[in-house]
């Protein structure tokens, strides 16, 4: 009895890049990102990994599946629920959110998450280190994910960095973000601090991590022309229409 | 076409019971608060001087040996019901019509039975056959049908408004003579024959004319109601509405006629207590909500089985045997299931349910298996289960599609929808949800949340500069302010037991209580963004200004939490 090779063997034949950045086409189906419960870094970076690695991977077209989100109760009551109209504009009409009363039913509705062929990918949260998620729990999320092709986040809050099979973890927390573009008092795009502490096919590292009118990019990248073109933040940058070199006056006459 | 079964419980009655005793004088009756009170009588019962409505003490003072039989209003509905999915063999659409009719849509369907007068023919034989007296009428509307069969002298059948030539009215009356005799006897408000009874009725016609003689009973009014019109002298529709018998047109009565009613009886707006809506349903100007009797069997497949089963892997394997009946029988309707009730019956008398709901319909034994045997396990089997029964409570149409090739569920994934069920039966079917925007500005109450697969409402695009958080806190969390700017923006809180210097702030974003809502003394809210000194976003708010009369100093809350 023949099987297909999984997508994640598939896909991950290229040659591995040393140096992690935004935007690779090699992502992994199952990563951890460790955070603060009091913030909402752990969630934030995870969706901006999820669109990051989503962008990469899909083709033209939009990408019309739908993304699970799941939370433990603890998880509600300590960091909340997602708010509709703070979510990416192209991810809050396809959000399915699941409320699992304990761990095991967090754990219970990844897996069949991960085995749904209709989900573009799976964001989880479960709170501190329950006994419910052992490395083998966590292995059995890592070979579901690779069998199915379905990617997993797993945001834990509050949580020591035990065993677990998860291919890429991260330790993340927040970062002053950079001023405003029109008011240097208010609060700028989300800026993280993430570390890269275990990857399997990169080196592990520090990054700050901002998003960037919905995309992962670098803080303070060189390349960026217009770092903080246009943030979260209300930065109403593209409302106002630039006069390139010119003024109103001379593109009347012209 | 309007059939009224002119006695259906007696008829009922006499169907059960013997010859004999139908030549003996018998009354159908009922407990009443002040005795025994008689509803209905046979042919001797009737001769004998009993009549509807009557105490059986006083009809038994007419006729000492009158017979009383408990009547049965339950059984006749449900023979009513039964007879008008029965009736449909004249047409595709029937309704009920308590406590003694039946309506048929017969559009288009006359011919089949070689016209109308044929087809009145055929029902009044049909109904013969099965020992009911029923007297048709056809008319275009179903308040006329109803006037004609209930109160109609002659003519049975009203022609369509525009078209056909000339029907003659008698045809139908000729044939139902013997019953026409035998309902004249009974029920009084038969009015006497009309003076010559007019021309035929001519195609194209005014309804109302044709109609004019009958009395205002037939317009299916509440009897306070026709006790007013009594009282006012008004016995014949006609005089109602302002129309005379025949010939004679009058447009100026008419509409006075109409001024009066309306202005008499404004502020009655049920059907039945007002008289000009009656009118107008009947001429069909206003339209008339009519429930339709449809026959529809819920799919059931159970199991009796020769020994009572005490372990878990004999029920499963039964349950699949079931599962597999139900898809055949949900397959042969085009049908697919939303909600499975499963009984088992315990030898001891106990009957066990369970149900569970699907997010979509759904013909696949293995699923349905699946779910049911997550909620078994906390079956007591006691001494046994001898019967298992799987019912589908609540079918939706399912069209045929291709089945999944071999072991496709196991290489390529299932589907969102068996994906929800299994989250469902285990989590609960308020877990998996999916938050829909509402028209609200209050930050908690601008989101709903409702099962995944539903549509979404039509919501407004949310304002481009409104920047919200990433996620909302349940119920916002009171922060205690150490110390606060000159504005009054705090600069130091603490939240959770920790103290946070704040760094930047934007704001306010007042979003002022929605007052067609709430109580006058809710408290509008400053919201403001703020980052503390490690980089960490909050969304903060305070309750209410000093001094706007609606409590004391204002508190700080935090709600949301910035990515």
């Amino acid at each position: 009895m023949f099987s297909k090779p999984s997508p994640a063997r598939v896909l991950s034949c290229g040659q591995p890049e040393p140096r992690w950045r935004p935007g690779l086409n090699a992502q992994p189906f199952h990563s951890e990102i460790f955070a603060p419960a009091g913030e909402a870094s752990g969630a934030g970076l995870a969706l901006a990994l999820a669109r990051d690695a989503l962008a990469a991977v899909s083709g033209e077209g939009e990408d019309t599946r739908q993304v699970m989100w799941v939370q433990d109760r603890a998880t509600i009551r300590q960091g909340g629920r997602p708010c509709l109209a703070g979510l990416p504009q192209d991810l809050a009409h396809r959000l399915i959110h699941v409320a699992a009363a304990t761990p095991e039913d967090a754990l219970f509705a990844l897996e069949e998450g991960l085995k749904c062929r209709d989900l573009a990918c799976v964001i989880g949260e479960i709170a501190g280190n329950p006994r419910a998620l052992s490395f083998t729990a966590s292995r059995r999320l890592s070979l579901a994910a690779e069998r199915h092709g379905v990617r997993l986040w797993l945001v834990r809050l509050d949580a020591a960095p035990d065993l677990s099979s998860a291919r890429m973890r991260w330790s993340a927390r927040a970062a002053p973000s950079a001023p405003g573009r029109w008011d240097a008092a208010a609060p700028g795009p989300a800026t993280w601090q993430a570390e890269l502490f275990r990857a399997r096919s990169h080196a592990p590292g520090q990054w700050s991590l901002c998003d960037d009118a919905g995309t992962l990019r670098l803080a303070g990248d060189p390349d960026l022309a217009q770092p903080m073109e246009s943030g979260a933040a209300p930065d109403l940058v593209h409302l106002a229409r630039p006069t390139v070199g010119r003024s109103l006056a001379a593109r009347v006459h012209a | 076409m309007s059939i009224w079964l002119v006695r259906l419980s007696v008829d009922r009655w006499r169907r059960a019971s013997t010859p004999e005793a139908d030549r003996a004088p018998t009354a159908l009756i009922l407990e009443t608060a002040h005795g025994p009170r008689i509803t209905a009588a046979n042919d001797a019962g009737l001769a004998a001087g009993a009549r509807a409505g009557m105490l059986l003490a006083d009809a038994r003072a007419l006729c000492p040996d009158l017979a009383a039989v408990p009547a049965d209003p339950a059984g006749d509905l449900a023979a009513l019901e039964k007879l008008a999915v029965w009736a449909q063999r004249w047409g595709p659409w029937s309704a009920l019509d308590p406590p003694d009719s039946l309506l048929v849509d017969v559009t288009g369907t006359a011919h089949l039975f070689g016209g109308e007068e044929r087809l009145l023919a055929d029902v009044a034989a049909a109904f013969a056959r099965a020992g009911l007296t029923a007297r048709p009428a056809l008319a275009p509307t179903a308040g006329a049908a109803w006037a004609l069969s209930h109160y109609g002298r002659g003519g049975a059948i009203i022609p369509p408004l525009q078209g056909r030539g000339t029907t003659e009215g008698g045809g139908g009356a000729s044939d139902r003579d013997p019953k026409a005799g035998l309902s004249g006897q009974r029920r009084s408000p038969l009015h006497p024959d009309p003076a010559g009874r007019g021309p035929p009725p001519r195609a194209g016609e005014d309804m109302l004319r044709l109609l004019a003689d009958l009395p205002v009973a037939a317009l299916r009014l509440d009897d306070d109601v026709l006790t007013a019109l009594r009282r006012l002298g008004i016995k014949r529709m006609g005089e109602l509405a302002g129309v005379g018998g025949a010939g004679e047109d009058d447009a100026d009565r008419e509409a006075a006629a109409r001024d009066a009613l309306r202005r008499r009886f404004r502020n009655r707006h049920s059907p039945a207590a007002n008289p000009l809506l009656r009118l107008d349903q009947l001429l069909g100007k206003v339209p008339e909500p009519l429930l339709p009797v449809i026959a529809r069997a819920m799919p059931l497949v159970q199991r009796r089985l020769m020994e009572p089963l005490r372990h878990r892997t004999p029920l499963d394997t039964v349950l699949a045997d079931l599962a597999a009946d139900m898809v055949r029988v949900l397959e042969a309707r085009g049908h697919g299931a939303r909600r499975l009730e499963l009984a088992l019956w315990r030898v001891d008398g106990e009957v066990l349910q369970r149900r569970i709901e699907l997010a979509a319909a759904t013909r696949e034994a293995a699923h349905i298996t699946r779910l049911f045997a997550a909620r078994l396990d906390d079956i007591d089997a006691g001494f046994g289960i001898e019967m298992v029964q799987l019912r589908a409570s609540w079918s939706e149409p399912l069209h045929l599609a291709q089945a999944d090739l071999d072991a496709a569920a196991e290489d390529h994934g299932t589907a969102l929808a068996a994906c929800i069920d299994r989250l469902g039966v285990r989590l609960g079917p308020r877990a998996v949800t999916r938050p829909v925007a509402r028209a609200s500005h209050i930050p908690e109450r601008a989101q709903s949340w409702q099962p995944p697969l539903e549509p979404v409402p039509a919501s407004q695009h949310p304002l481009a500069f409104h920047a919200r958080p990433l996620k909302l806190l349940d119920r916002p969390e009171p922060i205690a302010v150490l110390h606060a700017a000159p504005d009054g923006v705090p600069q130091r809180f603490r939240w959770r037991g920790q103290v946070r210097e704040v760094a930047r702030v934007e704001g306010p974003e007042r979003i002022a209580p929605e007052w067609w809502r709430e109580r006058s003394t809710t408290r509008l809210r400053d919201y403001y963004r703020i980052e503390d000194a490690a980089g960490r976003r909050y969304w903060i708010y305070r309750a209410g200004l000093a001094g706007d009369g609606r409590g004391g100093v204002p508190d700080w809350f935090l709600q949301g939490l910035y990515a």
